[in-house]
């Protein structure tokens, strides 16, 4: 079933920031076998003029709301996720993110466009400290495989 | 704040060698509790394959940030990484066995940039197919 196109242009903050936690950097880069002693060892980050641990690049994909990171979790919307497979993803860091950040994403669904037998949802996010600082903004892409509208031309029609 | 490669020590053309990265379904469980994804198509063959897939696949974003990996063990710091984007163009099938998948990466300076920074092109495949296409990193370097 296609993707409910009133969602497009909707805007999605988190209602409480997201805190970047030591144990959940640890984790996140346990998890993509990332043992750099940045994301792991306090002292480590500190001596490299880090106030904390760093987090990995791709780390801020854990910040924003949903399953993935998409404003999305209205079922109004009628997204499958077991159809969804991502698309693009794209991160602009304007600085290390690092454990202490406490950070509000604004997720904005930009776009739901047609492509074939498959619909492409862009959504774009800004990730901002609670005192208002940019630290990162980000894009991602998700298809939606199948769920485009029809195209059965109605009995009676020609195609020209 | 400092990476182990120096701006004035790379060119154009600058290799990073490949690198294999195995990714197995423990691997694919891990990332779902790291990140918080939990769709079963990266965990589950029966929703996989009923979602009309080759069977149960990688995270996209395993697998970026398997590729990122390639850079920010190069540079040493992960925090000189000042942008990253990829088009995921082929999933990574991961079968329920123990070897699971490989993941190759490699790496090329595609350009210089001012404030010492860098543009490196990433090349990753799984089963000799791109499996990420336009994957690049901006990079700080001392």
């Amino acid at each position: 079933m296609p993707l409910n196109q009133d969602f497009v242009g909707r805007r999605f903050v988190s209602p409480v920031p997201f805190q970047v936690g030591r144990e959940h950097i640890r984790q996140f880069a346990r998890a993509v076998g990332d043992d750099n002693p940045l994301h792991h060892d306090v002292e480590a980050a500190k001596a490299a003029g880090y106030p904390d641990l760093v987090a990995p690049p791709t780390f801020l994909v854990t910040a924003t709301p949903g399953a993935l990171g998409l404003p999305t979790d209205d079922p109004a919307l009628g997204l499958d996720y077991t159809l969804i497979v991502h698309g693009e993803q794209r991160f602009t860091l304007r600085r290390p993110v690092v454990a202490g950040d406490e950070l509000i994403a604004t997720s904005t669904l930009t776009s739901i466009r047609t492509a074939g037998r498959n619909e492409v949802l862009v959504t774009t996010y800004q990730y901002e400290t609670t005192s208002g600082e940019e630290v990162a903004v980000g894009t991602c892409t998700l298809v939606s495989r199948g769920t485009a509208p029809s195209r059965d031309v109605p009995a009676g029609e020609g195609t020209r | 704040m400092t990476t182990t490669v120096g701006y004035d020590d790379v060119e154009v053309g600058t290799e990073l060698p490949e690198r294999l990265f195995p990714l197995r379904r423990a691997d694919l469980v891990r990332y779902a509790g790291a990140s918080g994804d939990f769709n079963p198509i990266h965990w589950n063959e029966r929703v996989a394959t009923a979602a009309g897939l080759p069977g149960v696949i990688a995270h996209g974003m395993l697998t970026m940030a398997t590729a990122a990996r390639l850079v920010t063990d190069w540079i040493g710091d992960p925090g000189a990484v000042q942008e990253f984007g990829v088009k995921f163009s082929s999933p990574v099938v991961v079968p329920d066995d123990d070897e699971g998948a490989t993941v190759s990466v490699r790496g090329v300076v595609e350009k210089k940039l001012d404030g010492n920074r860098v543009v490196v092109n990433l090349t990753t495949r799984c089963r000799g197919e791109k499996v990420l296409m336009a994957a690049r990193a901006t990079v700080r370097l001392s």
